[in-house]
Protein backbone atom coordinates (compact mmCIF):
# COMPACT_ATOMS: atom_id res chain seq x y z
CA UNK A 1 0.00 0.00 0.00
CA UNK A 2 1.33 3.27 -0.89
CA UNK A 3 1.50 5.96 1.59
CA UNK A 4 0.53 10.36 0.89
CA UNK A 5 3.13 12.53 2.06
CA UNK A 6 0.39 13.57 4.90
CA UNK A 7 0.01 10.02 6.32
CA UNK A 8 1.04 10.43 9.65
CA UNK A 9 -1.17 13.89 9.78
CA UNK A 10 -4.05 11.84 9.13
CA UNK A 11 -3.70 9.28 11.57
CA UNK A 12 -2.67 12.09 14.46
CA UNK A 13 -6.22 13.38 13.21
CA UNK A 14 -7.77 10.22 13.66
CA UNK A 15 -8.84 9.74 10.71
CA UNK A 16 -10.15 6.44 9.12
CA UNK A 17 -7.84 5.10 6.88
CA UNK A 18 -9.02 3.08 3.65
CA UNK A 19 -7.16 1.71 0.70
CA UNK A 20 -8.05 3.49 -2.16
CA UNK A 21 -6.14 3.08 -5.75
CA UNK A 22 -3.51 1.44 -4.09
CA UNK A 23 -2.78 3.73 -1.46
CA UNK A 24 -4.14 4.11 2.60
CA UNK A 25 -6.10 7.03 2.49
CA UNK A 26 -8.35 8.80 5.24
CA UNK A 27 -12.28 7.83 4.39
CA UNK A 28 -13.27 10.46 7.35
CA UNK A 29 -11.57 11.83 10.60
CA UNK A 30 -13.67 11.78 14.19
CA UNK A 31 -16.26 14.21 13.49
CA UNK A 32 -17.96 12.02 10.49
CA UNK A 33 -18.85 12.62 7.01
CA UNK A 34 -22.18 14.49 7.88
CA UNK A 35 -20.14 17.09 9.47
CA UNK A 36 -17.05 17.01 7.17
CA UNK A 37 -19.74 17.43 4.44
CA UNK A 38 -21.58 20.74 6.17
CA UNK A 39 -18.80 22.31 7.21
CA UNK A 40 -17.32 22.38 3.74
CA UNK A 41 -20.36 23.96 2.61
CA UNK A 42 -20.62 26.59 5.35
CA UNK A 43 -16.70 27.11 6.03
CA UNK A 44 -13.86 25.39 4.43
CA UNK A 45 -12.82 21.94 4.01
CA UNK A 46 -9.21 20.28 3.51
CA UNK A 47 -8.30 17.37 1.66
CA UNK A 48 -5.94 15.01 0.86
CA UNK A 49 -5.91 14.19 -2.81
CA UNK A 50 -2.45 13.39 -3.21
CA UNK A 51 -3.26 9.77 -4.50
CA UNK A 52 -3.75 11.63 -7.75
CA UNK A 53 -1.91 11.67 -10.79
CA UNK A 54 -0.38 15.36 -11.77
CA UNK A 55 2.20 14.63 -14.85
CA UNK A 56 3.65 17.89 -17.18
CA UNK A 57 3.76 17.15 -20.68
CA UNK A 58 6.04 19.62 -22.79
CA UNK A 59 8.01 20.25 -26.09
CA UNK A 60 7.41 21.23 -29.72
CA UNK A 61 3.94 19.99 -31.06
CA UNK A 62 2.91 19.26 -27.79
CA UNK A 63 -0.56 21.23 -28.29
CA UNK A 64 -1.54 19.12 -31.08
CA UNK A 65 -0.37 16.28 -30.01
CA UNK A 66 -2.73 16.42 -27.11
CA UNK A 67 -5.74 17.90 -29.04
CA UNK A 68 -5.20 14.70 -30.88
CA UNK A 69 -6.49 12.72 -27.90
CA UNK A 70 -8.75 15.20 -25.97
CA UNK A 71 -11.90 17.42 -27.66
CA UNK A 72 -10.84 20.40 -26.12
CA UNK A 73 -9.60 23.73 -28.17
CA UNK A 74 -6.32 23.52 -26.47
CA UNK A 75 -4.63 26.04 -28.93
CA UNK A 76 -7.23 28.65 -27.87
CA UNK A 77 -6.68 27.85 -24.07
CA UNK A 78 -4.79 30.87 -22.15
CA UNK A 79 -1.85 30.13 -20.19
CA UNK A 80 -2.86 29.57 -16.87
CA UNK A 81 -6.48 28.10 -17.59
CA UNK A 82 -7.23 24.81 -16.84
CA UNK A 83 -10.04 22.83 -18.86
CA UNK A 84 -11.78 20.09 -17.97
CA UNK A 85 -11.03 17.15 -20.81
CA UNK A 86 -12.07 13.22 -21.44
CA UNK A 87 -9.52 11.19 -22.98
CA UNK A 88 -11.82 9.33 -25.35
CA UNK A 89 -11.56 5.96 -26.97
CA UNK A 90 -12.25 5.39 -30.23
CA UNK A 91 -15.62 3.65 -29.60
CA UNK A 92 -16.55 7.13 -28.39
CA UNK A 93 -16.50 6.15 -24.57
CA UNK A 94 -13.95 7.79 -21.64
CA UNK A 95 -10.46 6.09 -20.91
CA UNK A 96 -10.94 8.57 -17.96
CA UNK A 97 -11.41 12.68 -17.02
CA UNK A 98 -8.62 14.80 -16.24
CA UNK A 99 -7.90 18.83 -15.47
CA UNK A 100 -5.64 20.11 -17.88
CA UNK A 101 -4.05 23.28 -17.38
CA UNK A 102 -1.81 25.23 -19.82
CA UNK A 103 1.58 26.24 -18.15
CA UNK A 104 3.07 27.28 -22.03
CA UNK A 105 3.18 27.82 -25.20
CA UNK A 106 3.88 24.14 -25.41
CA UNK A 107 4.13 23.02 -22.11
CA UNK A 108 0.99 21.74 -19.76
CA UNK A 109 0.06 20.20 -16.57
CA UNK A 110 -2.52 17.10 -16.05
CA UNK A 111 -3.99 15.87 -12.98
CA UNK A 112 -5.66 12.55 -13.69
CA UNK A 113 -7.35 10.20 -11.66
CA UNK A 114 -5.51 8.09 -9.44
CA UNK A 115 -6.91 4.84 -10.07
CA UNK A 116 -5.98 5.44 -14.04
CA UNK A 117 -2.86 7.16 -13.69
CA UNK A 118 -0.29 3.87 -15.15
CA UNK A 119 -2.55 3.24 -17.92
CA UNK A 120 -2.82 7.28 -18.33
CA UNK A 121 0.51 7.65 -18.60
CA UNK A 122 1.09 4.56 -21.08
CA UNK A 123 -1.41 5.99 -23.14
CA UNK A 124 -0.43 9.25 -23.73
CA UNK A 125 3.31 8.53 -24.05
CA UNK A 126 2.13 5.90 -26.08
CA UNK A 127 0.39 8.60 -28.53
CA UNK A 128 2.98 11.20 -27.97
CA UNK A 129 6.19 9.86 -28.13
CA UNK A 130 7.88 12.91 -29.31
CA UNK A 131 6.62 14.80 -26.19
CA UNK A 132 9.03 15.71 -22.81
CA UNK A 133 6.68 13.61 -19.85
CA UNK A 134 7.35 14.56 -16.14
CA UNK A 135 5.95 12.20 -13.83
CA UNK A 136 5.24 14.20 -10.51
CA UNK A 137 5.17 11.18 -7.66
CA UNK A 138 7.03 13.63 -5.55
CA UNK A 139 4.14 16.76 -5.29
CA UNK A 140 1.05 16.45 -2.99
CA UNK A 141 -2.37 18.11 -3.81
CA UNK A 142 -4.10 19.50 -0.72
CA UNK A 143 -8.19 20.82 -2.19
CA UNK A 144 -9.02 24.14 0.26
CA UNK A 145 -12.70 23.50 -0.31
CA UNK A 146 -15.75 26.11 0.78
CA UNK A 147 -17.10 29.70 1.05
CA UNK A 148 -14.13 30.36 3.40
CA UNK A 149 -11.44 29.00 1.12
CA UNK A 150 -10.91 32.38 -0.60
CA UNK A 151 -10.45 34.27 2.37
CA UNK A 152 -8.22 31.79 4.20
CA UNK A 153 -5.91 31.03 1.79
CA UNK A 154 -5.92 34.54 0.12
CA UNK A 155 -4.05 35.53 3.43
CA UNK A 156 -1.25 33.62 2.67
CA UNK A 157 -1.35 34.59 -0.98
CA UNK A 158 -2.53 38.02 -1.93
CA UNK A 159 -2.48 37.43 -5.53
CA UNK A 160 -5.39 34.20 -5.82
CA UNK A 161 -7.84 37.03 -3.98
CA UNK A 162 -9.40 37.77 -7.41
CA UNK A 163 -8.39 34.26 -8.90
CA UNK A 164 -11.37 33.05 -11.18
CA UNK A 165 -13.02 29.30 -11.53
CA UNK A 166 -10.23 26.87 -13.48
CA UNK A 167 -7.27 29.34 -13.46
CA UNK A 168 -3.95 29.10 -11.79
CA UNK A 169 -0.68 30.75 -10.82
CA UNK A 170 2.69 29.84 -9.23
CA UNK A 171 3.36 31.13 -5.74
CA UNK A 172 4.77 31.21 -2.49
CA UNK A 173 3.34 29.28 0.06
CA UNK A 174 5.01 28.33 3.55
CA UNK A 175 8.70 29.08 2.07
CA UNK A 176 7.46 26.11 -0.70
CA UNK A 177 6.89 26.48 -4.59
CA UNK A 178 3.38 25.48 -5.18
CA UNK A 179 0.76 25.99 -8.10
CA UNK A 180 -2.31 26.49 -6.93
CA UNK A 181 -5.37 26.50 -9.25
CA UNK A 182 -9.08 27.78 -8.45
CA UNK A 183 -11.19 24.24 -9.08
CA UNK A 184 -12.22 21.33 -7.27
CA UNK A 185 -14.88 18.49 -6.96
CA UNK A 186 -17.10 19.72 -4.59
CA UNK A 187 -18.84 22.45 -6.46
CA UNK A 188 -18.02 25.48 -3.73
CA UNK A 189 -15.57 27.98 -4.55
CA UNK A 190 -12.24 26.52 -3.57
CA UNK A 191 -8.35 25.89 -4.59
CA UNK A 192 -6.13 22.75 -5.61
CA UNK A 193 -2.52 23.14 -4.49
CA UNK A 194 -0.20 21.29 -5.59
CA UNK A 195 3.24 21.19 -3.21
CA UNK A 196 6.66 19.62 -3.14
CA UNK A 197 5.85 16.67 -0.96
CA UNK A 198 8.43 18.17 1.67
CA UNK A 199 6.08 20.97 2.11
CA UNK A 200 2.65 19.03 2.46
CA UNK A 201 2.65 18.74 6.04
CA UNK A 202 4.05 22.07 6.94
CA UNK A 203 1.17 23.83 4.36
CA UNK A 204 -1.68 21.13 5.68
CA UNK A 205 -0.87 22.72 9.64
CA UNK A 206 -0.69 26.05 8.38
CA UNK A 207 -4.18 25.65 6.87
CA UNK A 208 -5.67 23.83 9.34
CA UNK A 209 -4.33 25.95 11.89
CA UNK A 210 -7.22 28.44 10.85
CA UNK A 211 -10.51 28.19 12.52
CA UNK A 212 -12.72 28.10 9.48
CA UNK A 213 -10.99 24.64 8.24
CA UNK A 214 -11.78 21.58 9.15
CA UNK A 215 -10.10 18.40 7.25
CA UNK A 216 -12.43 16.60 5.24
CA UNK A 217 -12.12 13.02 4.11
CA UNK A 218 -12.87 10.74 0.87
CA UNK A 219 -16.18 10.12 2.28
CA UNK A 220 -17.26 13.89 2.41
CA UNK A 221 -15.55 14.29 -1.17
CA UNK A 222 -17.82 11.76 -2.99
CA UNK A 223 -20.95 13.13 -1.08
CA UNK A 224 -20.61 16.98 -1.57
CA UNK A 225 -19.38 15.78 -5.67
CA UNK A 226 -22.58 13.98 -5.85
CA UNK A 227 -24.58 16.69 -4.54
CA UNK A 228 -22.81 18.90 -7.52
CA UNK A 229 -24.07 16.50 -9.88
CA UNK A 230 -20.29 15.76 -10.61
CA UNK A 231 -19.00 11.98 -12.66
CA UNK A 232 -16.94 9.78 -10.66
CA UNK A 233 -14.68 7.90 -12.74
CA UNK A 234 -15.70 3.90 -12.66
CA UNK A 235 -18.59 5.12 -11.42
CA UNK A 236 -20.47 7.28 -14.21
CA UNK A 237 -17.82 7.39 -16.58
CA UNK A 238 -16.08 3.94 -18.31
CA UNK A 239 -14.64 2.85 -21.48
CA UNK A 240 -18.25 1.88 -22.53
CA UNK A 241 -20.26 4.82 -21.77
CA UNK A 242 -19.98 7.88 -24.47
CA UNK A 243 -20.01 11.62 -23.08
CA UNK A 244 -23.57 12.26 -24.84
CA UNK A 245 -24.89 9.58 -22.62
CA UNK A 246 -23.20 11.25 -19.95
CA UNK A 247 -24.19 14.46 -20.47
CA UNK A 248 -20.80 15.91 -20.72
CA UNK A 249 -20.51 16.84 -24.45
CA UNK A 250 -20.67 20.73 -22.62
CA UNK A 251 -16.65 19.34 -22.00
CA UNK A 252 -16.29 19.21 -26.34
CA UNK A 253 -14.84 22.77 -26.76
CA UNK A 254 -17.88 24.23 -29.25
CA UNK A 255 -14.65 24.67 -32.14
CA UNK A 256 -14.59 20.89 -32.09
CA UNK A 257 -18.10 19.76 -32.51
CA UNK A 258 -20.02 18.46 -35.35
CA UNK A 259 -20.60 21.98 -36.34
CA UNK A 260 -17.81 23.78 -35.26
CA UNK A 261 -14.48 25.26 -37.20
CA UNK A 262 -12.76 22.56 -37.00
CA UNK A 263 -14.88 19.21 -35.85
CA UNK A 264 -13.74 15.95 -34.76
CA UNK A 265 -9.76 14.86 -35.05
CA UNK A 266 -10.50 13.16 -31.39
CA UNK A 267 -10.92 9.48 -30.99
CA UNK A 268 -14.72 8.26 -31.20
CA UNK A 269 -15.71 11.82 -32.71
CA UNK A 270 -18.10 9.94 -35.19
CA UNK A 271 -19.49 7.71 -32.84
CA UNK A 272 -20.64 11.37 -30.55
CA UNK A 273 -21.44 13.04 -33.41
CA UNK A 274 -24.12 10.73 -34.54
CA UNK A 275 -25.19 9.91 -31.01
CA UNK A 276 -26.11 13.55 -31.18
CA UNK A 277 -28.60 13.77 -34.18
CA UNK A 278 -29.56 10.09 -34.03
CA UNK A 279 -30.39 9.98 -29.96
CA UNK A 280 -28.74 7.75 -27.42
CA UNK A 281 -29.66 4.53 -25.66
CA UNK A 282 -28.75 5.47 -22.09
CA UNK A 283 -28.05 8.94 -20.18
CA UNK A 284 -26.99 10.15 -17.02
CA UNK A 285 -29.64 11.15 -14.44
CA UNK A 286 -29.92 12.87 -11.05
CA UNK A 287 -31.96 10.15 -8.33
CA UNK A 288 -34.37 11.85 -5.38
CA UNK A 289 -35.27 9.33 -2.98
CA UNK A 290 -38.38 9.43 -1.20
CA UNK A 291 -38.41 8.31 2.26
CA UNK A 292 -34.92 8.05 4.28
CA UNK A 293 -34.28 4.25 3.14
CA UNK A 294 -30.50 4.76 0.76
CA UNK A 295 -30.04 3.47 -2.52
CA UNK A 296 -26.41 2.12 -3.29
CA UNK A 297 -24.79 2.09 -6.85
CA UNK A 298 -25.32 -1.09 -8.62
CA UNK A 299 -28.79 -1.29 -7.51
CA UNK A 300 -31.52 -1.50 -10.55
CA UNK A 301 -33.57 1.21 -11.51
CA UNK A 302 -37.20 -0.12 -12.83
CA UNK A 303 -40.26 2.34 -14.28
CA UNK A 304 -42.97 2.76 -12.29
CA UNK A 305 -44.54 -0.97 -13.78
CA UNK A 306 -41.74 -2.48 -12.66
CA UNK A 307 -39.66 -2.76 -15.61
CA UNK A 308 -35.62 -2.77 -15.39
CA UNK A 309 -35.07 0.35 -16.65
CA UNK A 310 -31.14 1.00 -15.49
CA UNK A 311 -29.18 0.93 -12.87
CA UNK A 312 -27.42 3.22 -10.03
CA UNK A 313 -24.36 4.34 -10.59
CA UNK A 314 -23.62 6.41 -7.34
CA UNK A 315 -25.34 6.80 -4.18
CA UNK A 316 -25.57 8.58 -0.90
CA UNK A 317 -27.03 10.44 1.82
CA UNK A 318 -27.08 13.96 1.32
CA UNK A 319 -26.02 15.64 4.16
CA UNK A 320 -27.40 19.23 2.68
CA UNK A 321 -30.65 17.77 1.18
CA UNK A 322 -31.03 15.74 4.26
CA UNK A 323 -32.18 12.69 2.34
CA UNK A 324 -30.96 10.27 -0.15
CA UNK A 325 -30.09 10.98 -3.33
CA UNK A 326 -28.07 8.92 -6.62
CA UNK A 327 -27.05 9.24 -9.80
CA UNK A 328 -27.92 6.25 -12.49
CA UNK A 329 -27.55 5.11 -15.87
CA UNK A 330 -30.97 4.47 -17.51
CA UNK A 331 -33.20 4.22 -20.92
CA UNK A 332 -33.02 7.54 -22.45
CA UNK A 333 -36.86 7.74 -22.94
CA UNK A 334 -37.30 7.18 -19.08
CA UNK A 335 -34.88 10.36 -18.43
CA UNK A 336 -37.80 13.28 -17.97
CA UNK A 337 -37.18 15.35 -14.36
CA UNK A 338 -39.58 14.76 -12.36
CA UNK A 339 -40.66 11.49 -13.42
CA UNK A 340 -41.45 8.38 -10.79
CA UNK A 341 -39.21 5.34 -10.58
CA UNK A 342 -38.74 2.90 -8.41
CA UNK A 343 -35.11 1.41 -7.41
CA UNK A 344 -34.76 -2.23 -5.86
CA UNK A 345 -33.07 -2.03 -2.71
CA UNK A 346 -32.54 -6.23 -1.95
CA UNK A 347 -35.85 -6.98 -2.97
CA UNK A 348 -37.49 -3.90 -1.76
CA UNK A 349 -39.28 -1.80 -4.25
CA UNK A 350 -38.04 2.39 -2.92
CA UNK A 351 -39.73 5.20 -5.03
CA UNK A 352 -37.35 7.72 -6.39
CA UNK A 353 -37.81 10.99 -8.77
CA UNK A 354 -35.78 11.90 -11.50
CA UNK A 355 -34.03 15.16 -10.58
CA UNK A 356 -32.17 18.02 -12.56
CA UNK A 357 -28.55 18.05 -10.84
CA UNK A 358 -26.93 19.96 -9.74
CA UNK A 359 -28.87 18.90 -6.62
CA UNK A 360 -26.94 21.75 -4.54
CA UNK A 361 -26.52 24.88 -6.73
CA UNK A 362 -22.88 25.08 -7.74
CA UNK A 363 -21.28 28.52 -6.12
CA UNK A 364 -18.08 28.63 -8.17
CA UNK A 365 -16.11 32.17 -8.41
CA UNK A 366 -16.29 33.56 -12.26
CA UNK A 367 -14.39 36.68 -11.06
CA UNK B 1 -11.21 4.22 22.26
CA UNK B 2 -15.14 2.38 22.39
CA UNK B 3 -16.59 1.57 25.76
CA UNK B 4 -18.16 -1.43 26.29
CA UNK B 5 -20.25 -1.45 29.22
CA UNK B 6 -19.30 -4.81 31.52
CA UNK B 7 -23.10 -5.32 32.52
CA UNK B 8 -24.16 -6.26 28.48
CA UNK B 9 -23.83 -9.63 26.86
CA UNK B 10 -22.32 -8.89 23.27
CA UNK B 11 -22.88 -11.29 20.04
CA UNK B 12 -20.23 -11.81 17.42
CA UNK B 13 -21.62 -9.90 14.82
CA UNK B 14 -21.80 -6.68 17.24
CA UNK B 15 -25.04 -6.10 18.67
CA UNK B 16 -25.30 -6.30 22.72
CA UNK B 17 -28.40 -7.09 24.94
CA UNK B 18 -29.44 -6.37 27.88
CA UNK B 19 -31.51 -8.81 29.77
CA UNK B 20 -34.57 -6.81 31.83
CA UNK B 21 -36.40 -7.56 35.05
CA UNK B 22 -38.79 -9.34 33.23
CA UNK B 23 -37.36 -11.31 30.99
CA UNK B 24 -37.31 -9.91 27.83
CA UNK B 25 -34.33 -8.39 25.93
CA UNK B 26 -33.26 -5.63 24.44
CA UNK B 27 -31.42 -5.03 21.49
CA UNK B 28 -29.05 -2.65 19.92
CA UNK B 29 -25.39 -2.56 18.55
CA UNK B 30 -22.28 -1.84 19.83
CA UNK B 31 -20.49 1.10 20.08
CA UNK B 32 -17.55 -0.11 18.61
CA UNK B 33 -19.83 -1.42 15.27
CA UNK B 34 -21.38 2.41 15.37
CA UNK B 35 -18.00 3.72 15.40
CA UNK B 36 -17.32 1.48 12.58
CA UNK B 37 -20.32 2.22 10.53
CA UNK B 38 -20.09 6.01 10.79
CA UNK B 39 -22.69 8.58 10.19
CA UNK B 40 -25.96 5.96 10.69
CA UNK B 41 -28.15 7.62 8.32
CA UNK B 42 -31.30 4.60 8.32
CA UNK B 43 -32.46 1.92 10.22
CA UNK B 44 -34.93 -0.96 9.40
CA UNK B 45 -36.22 -2.85 12.47
CA UNK B 46 -37.76 -5.87 12.56
CA UNK B 47 -41.61 -6.20 12.41
CA UNK B 48 -43.36 -6.12 15.90
CA UNK B 49 -44.61 -10.10 16.74
CA UNK B 50 -42.20 -11.30 14.34
CA UNK B 51 -40.68 -14.91 15.36
CA UNK B 52 -36.60 -14.59 15.07
CA UNK B 53 -34.50 -17.62 15.41
CA UNK B 54 -30.77 -16.73 16.65
CA UNK B 55 -28.66 -15.98 14.17
CA UNK B 56 -32.01 -14.70 11.58
CA UNK B 57 -31.69 -11.25 9.90
CA UNK B 58 -33.28 -8.46 12.19
CA UNK B 59 -32.99 -5.64 10.51
CA UNK B 60 -30.14 -3.15 8.23
CA UNK B 61 -28.31 -0.32 9.66
CA UNK B 62 -27.15 1.91 6.60
CA UNK B 63 -24.46 4.49 7.24
CA UNK B 64 -23.38 7.22 4.51
CA UNK B 65 -21.17 4.54 3.42
CA UNK B 66 -22.80 1.33 3.49
CA UNK B 67 -25.58 -1.05 4.03
CA UNK B 68 -25.19 -3.65 7.24
CA UNK B 69 -27.22 -6.51 8.48
CA UNK B 70 -28.27 -6.67 11.98
CA UNK B 71 -28.82 -10.12 13.53
CA UNK B 72 -30.81 -11.55 16.16
CA UNK B 73 -28.52 -12.06 19.41
CA UNK B 74 -30.96 -14.82 20.49
CA UNK B 75 -34.61 -16.34 19.32
CA UNK B 76 -37.80 -15.10 20.13
CA UNK B 77 -40.28 -12.85 19.47
CA UNK B 78 -40.41 -9.15 19.12
CA UNK B 79 -42.39 -7.20 21.32
CA UNK B 80 -41.14 -3.73 20.95
CA UNK B 81 -39.28 -1.60 18.40
CA UNK B 82 -37.32 1.87 19.35
CA UNK B 83 -39.81 3.70 16.58
CA UNK B 84 -37.70 6.67 17.47
CA UNK B 85 -35.04 5.48 15.35
CA UNK B 86 -37.68 5.77 12.13
CA UNK B 87 -36.61 10.02 12.08
CA UNK B 88 -33.47 10.20 14.28
CA UNK B 89 -30.62 7.30 13.15
CA UNK B 90 -28.16 9.84 14.37
CA UNK B 91 -29.03 8.01 17.75
CA UNK B 92 -27.81 4.97 16.87
CA UNK B 93 -24.22 6.99 16.81
CA UNK B 94 -24.54 9.06 20.11
CA UNK B 95 -26.12 6.42 22.43
CA UNK B 96 -26.11 3.01 21.42
CA UNK B 97 -26.69 2.17 24.44
CA UNK B 98 -29.52 3.85 25.87
CA UNK B 99 -31.92 5.29 23.49
CA UNK B 100 -30.12 4.32 20.73
CA UNK B 101 -31.74 0.57 21.30
CA UNK B 102 -33.36 -1.21 18.24
CA UNK B 103 -35.71 -4.01 19.66
CA UNK B 104 -36.73 -6.12 22.18
CA UNK B 105 -37.36 -9.65 22.26
CA UNK B 106 -39.36 -12.24 24.88
CA UNK B 107 -36.82 -15.19 24.07
CA UNK B 108 -37.74 -18.39 23.77
CA UNK B 109 -34.73 -20.43 24.98
CA UNK B 110 -33.03 -18.68 27.95
CA UNK B 111 -29.83 -21.08 27.57
CA UNK B 112 -28.90 -18.63 24.44
CA UNK B 113 -28.00 -15.66 26.67
CA UNK B 114 -25.67 -17.50 28.47
CA UNK B 115 -23.85 -18.54 25.57
CA UNK B 116 -23.29 -15.16 24.33
CA UNK B 117 -19.79 -13.33 24.84
CA UNK B 118 -18.91 -10.73 27.97
CA UNK B 119 -17.42 -7.67 27.39
CA UNK B 120 -14.42 -8.43 28.24
CA UNK B 121 -14.63 -11.07 24.98
CA UNK B 122 -16.00 -9.07 22.97
CA UNK B 123 -13.73 -6.10 23.05
CA UNK B 124 -10.85 -9.37 22.19
CA UNK B 125 -12.64 -10.17 19.64
CA UNK B 126 -12.57 -6.62 18.46
CA UNK B 127 -9.37 -6.15 19.08
CA UNK B 128 -8.75 -9.40 16.40
CA UNK B 129 -10.12 -8.20 13.70
CA UNK B 130 -8.86 -4.40 14.39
Amino acid sequence: MLQVPLDSLHRELGAKMVPFAGYDMPVQYPSGIIKEHLHTRTAAGLFDVSHMGQLVVSGPGTTAALEALVPVDLAALPVHKQSYALLTNDDGGVRDDLIITRWGDEEYFLVVNAACKEADIQYLRDHMPEQIFRLLPDHGLLALQGPLAREVLSAHVPELAQLPFMQGLSAHLAGAEVYVTCSGYTGEDGFEISIPAAAVEAIARLLLDHPAVAAAGLGARDSLRLEAGLCLYGHELDATVTPVEAGLMWSVSPSRRARGERPGGFPGAAIMFRQQTEGVTYKRVGLTVSGRRPVRDGQQVLSSDGVAVGVVTSACYSPSLELPIAMARIDASFAEPDLQLLVDVRGKQVPVTVTKMPFVPQRYYRG
Amino acid sequence: MSQTPAELKYASSHEWVRREEDGSITVGISDHAQDALGDVVFVELPDLGAQLAASDEAGVVESVKAASDVYAPVSGEVIAVNEVLEDAPETVNSDPYNDGWFYRLQPSDASEYEKLLSAEEYDAQCAEES
